[in-house]
């Protein structure tokens, strides 16, 4: 064999004439682009931090012409915690630990299967931590909000729904015509209409199905239909991921004496998880911007918070401010956790088209 | 799988068990809940049944693409609300397509910054809720000028804080039968044109398709003018403090509007990006060999096998975008949910029923959408290309 050809080297220039040069209508496209892009990252640089305020108490602290960030350094406790007790604000902390436990077994993958079981607990510790679970003062949940409250919504929607999703995969394909027409009639109306209906039902309609004397927190009711909705898209991640185990694993495990529960837990359900981390990954960034909706039927995550402070007189005409901010906090995270999918996929070698997210 | 008796069907004992014990747990929970819904409405002295969508309104909405006025009833209160659905959903559509097609194009262009530009603008839609995004297009909206000071031109547009004023079409006489007519001469013209392609794919000869297409244009131009030119146009004017005349397009249906096709234009452009990279190098390189230039390989090669991967997803697109004009009631844009699942729920109280019917709406749209899915994916898999 001879040596391998080295790399053919390009200068900056033969870059440039390909890249940016390469014909008439491409040289204007990159005049064009380049000053937009300039004009538009210069002046929101300017704006949000070069002219920007950082501290005070009213928006006539602000002088400067920039950004006022006053309004969101001024409420920081309720753009992250939302009314909870300042002396308990220890309770929060913990809380965001015990769900950064209970995302440790999808993060980490060279977990034992019991790890599984940190997701729900973590979950539960979490809610019992922020609640007070008769052992510490009680809090109840209209003093929970900002971005708390929509890490927690998502972050337990999510782990809720999962083991509902996978239920509902496994019935969608299989061979027993009640239960595949019950799965599909669930996954596809669920799917077919938008979240917002759904959270109006849980605010409205699910206090009349509840027995007379069962007063179901207005949060818990939230959560409840959060979790139904993304099973539903779950469902549908899931799916993906059964029907790409070969069918030769599955007869494989049979051929070895394993039984059909043993085959499905043991051997196509590991690998059928692996494989739609990604979808649901994607899912969970689909709720989770989602979550800014729970405002609608007043339960005060970040974006109800920033609202608030708007219509406080001290802050009035602060809009863009405070949306800006709320789409910078979500876009952080949806941003990173997008990269780190895609870095998921680029391992397994699957591609999963981040197209399909909750509506 | 062979069809074999009704216990094989059903999984033999375990799986009839196992669906019983399903249909059982669901008879038990439908009946628990009816009993506990039954208690609590007449314990609340709650209206039941849907006698009220013959009873009047009673309250006003500000946008109606058919007539409206506060004394009509529910049932027209639904038809207004879909309609405006429909409205926002249809132009969120358009401009989406058109956002996410250029975005997509751009994502593989050659040019670098296009690229940085187009992938800028991906990852900030579709990072960031679409509320948000709402509640943003809704105050820039809103920082346009009041009406004294108003942008625009007398007789052609205006573009204020209160709305954007624009001409508007107006049908009188036989615009009715125009429309009819110029439907049915597209329909016919349609059916002529693949009649045609069918021939010469299948004989070779025959005549081109584009004579379908003429008679599609032709005969909508004849019954426009046999009916007497049915149309005028209704411009916009400045009077006093307001306007008069024209169409007004308020700032929660711009805002709406910008955000819908803004948010599911971003997703559109990743559908573009994939459906293009899913297309063999190598039919590219074809095109360019047997002289096509960029934009006709693009055009007439690349495009065409790209749809078979574009067409399923962008469906659903359209349909998210069309459930996602729902967040329309935190602008007070009246669309379906705002105007019954809002206004109608809280005077009524009937929140079973008009939720009922707002949702059946809803899956209306997305079983529609599946039938076409399924329609273009069995049509479309006949001439599939294998790579």
């Amino acid at each position: 064999m001879s040596a391998a050809r080295p790399a053919p080297t390009t200068t900056a220039w033969q870059w440039a004439r390909l890249n940016l040069f390469g014909s008439i209508a491409d040289s204007v496209l990159t005049v064009v682009a380049a000053v937009l892009f300039a004009w538009f990252v210069w002046n929101a640089f300017d704006w949000a931090i070069l002219r920007a305020d950082w501290f005070g108490e009213t928006k006539e602290a602000c002088k400067s012409g920039g950004a006022c960030w006053a309004m969101i350094t001024a409420r920081w406790q309720q753009v992250v915690a939302g009314y909870y007790p300042e002396a308990h604000l220890w309770r929060v902390a913990l809380a965001m630990v015990c769900l950064a436990i209970a995302v440790l077994p999808v993060i980490k993958r060279d977990m034992p299967a019991w790890a599984a079981l940190l997701a729900p607990a973590g979950v539960i510790a979490s809610i019992a931590v922020l609640g007070g679970a008769n052992i510490l003062p009680s809090v109840p949940t209209d003093y929970w909000g900002g971005i708390m409250l929509n890490v927690l919504v998502g972050l337990t929607g999510a782990i809720f729904a999962l083991p509902i999703g996978i239920l509902l995969a496994f019935g969608r394909r299989s061979d027993l015509p009640i239960i595949k027409g019950f799965s599909i009639g669930f996954i596809e109306i669920v799917r077919g209409v938008p979240l917002i209906t759904l959270l109006f039902m849980s605010s409205v309609v699910l206090p009349l199905f509840l027995p007379t004397g069962m007063n179901l927190d207005k949060l818990m009711r939230a959560l409840a239909v959060v979790t139904l909705f993304s099973s539903a898209y779950m469902a549908e991640a899931v799916r993906g991921g059964l029907a790409a185990v070969p069918k030769g694993q599955r007869e494989a495990s049979h051929s070895l004496g394993l039984g059909l529960l043993q085959t499905t837990g043991l051997v196509v359900l590991p690998q059928a998880i692996r494989i739609s981390i990604p979808a649901i990954v994607n899912t969970f960034i689909g709720l989770f911007k989602d979550t800014s909706l729970l405002y609608v039927i007043a339960i005060l995550e970040v974006t109800g918070v920033i609202r608030q402070a708007l219509s406080d007189f001290a802050w009035l005409g602060l809009e863009n401010e405070g949306y800006v901010f709320v789409a910078f906090v979500f876009w952080v995270a949806c941003f990173s956790m997008s990269r780190w999918s895609a870095s998921l996929e680029q391992q397994s070698g699957k591609t999963v088209k981040r197209v399909e997210e909750p509506a | 799988m062979a069809r074999g008796g009704f216990m094989q069907r059903m999984g033999g004992v375990r799986g009839l068990a196992a669906q019983g014990a399903l249909v059982l747990g669901l008879v038990l929970l439908a009946v628990w809940l009816n009993h506990n819904a039954g208690t609590n409405i007449a314990a609340r002295g709650i209206a039941t049944g849907y006698d009220f969508m013959g009873r009047e309104a009673g309250f006003n909405i500000d946008q109606h693409l058919v007539d409206y006025e506060p004394t009509d009833t529910y049932t027209r209160v639904f038809l207004v609300g879909a309609l405006n659905t429909i409205l926002v959903a249809v132009m969120g559509i358009v401009t989406s397509t058109i956002i996410g097609l250029t975005a997509g194009v751009m994502r593989v262009s050659k040019n670098y910054l296009g690229r940085l530009l187009a992938t800028t603008y991906v990852e900030i839609a579709r990072n960031t809720p679409l509320p948000v995004q709402i509640l943003v297009w809704y105050n820039l909206a809103l920082l346009a000028p009041p009406p004294r000071t108003a942008w625009g031109a007398d007789g052609l547009f205006f573009l204020t804080n209160r709305g954007v004023y624009l001409p508007q079409f107006n049908l009188n006489g036989l615009a009715d039968f125009a429309i009819w007519g110029g439907i049915a001469a597209i329909v016919a013209g349609l059916f002529l044109s693949s009649h045609f392609r069918k021939q010469r794919t299948e004989h070779g000869t025959g005549a081109s398709p584009n004579w379908g297409w003429a008679f599609a244009i032709g005969g909508f131009v004849l019954a426009y003018l046999l009916t007497g030119n049915p149309t005028g146009i209704d411009v916009p004017h400045k009077s006093g403090f307001g306007f008069t005349g024209g169409f007004t397009m308020s700032p929660a249906l711009m805002a709406l509007w910008a955000a819908l096709s803004f948010y599911t234009g971003s997703f559109i452009a990743e559908i573009v990006r994939g459906g293009l990279q899913a297309v063999a190098k190598g039919q590219g390189e074809a095109a360019r060999a047997v002289g096509l230039n960029d934009a006709q390989a693009l055009r007439l090669v690349i495009l065409p096998q790209a749809m078979r991967v574009i067409v399923p997803p962008l469906a659903s697109q359209y349909l998210n975008l069309t459930k996602n004009s729902s967040l329309a009631v935190i602008i007070g844009y009246p669309d379906l949910v705002a105007v019954f699942a809002g206004t109608s729920l809280n005077q009524t109280g009937q929140a079973i029923e008009t939720l009922a019917l707002v949702m059946l709406f809803y899956l209306a749209c997305s079983l529609s959408v599946s039938a076409f899915m399924n329609w273009y994916n069995a049509r479309s898999a006949v001439w599939a290309v294998s790579r």
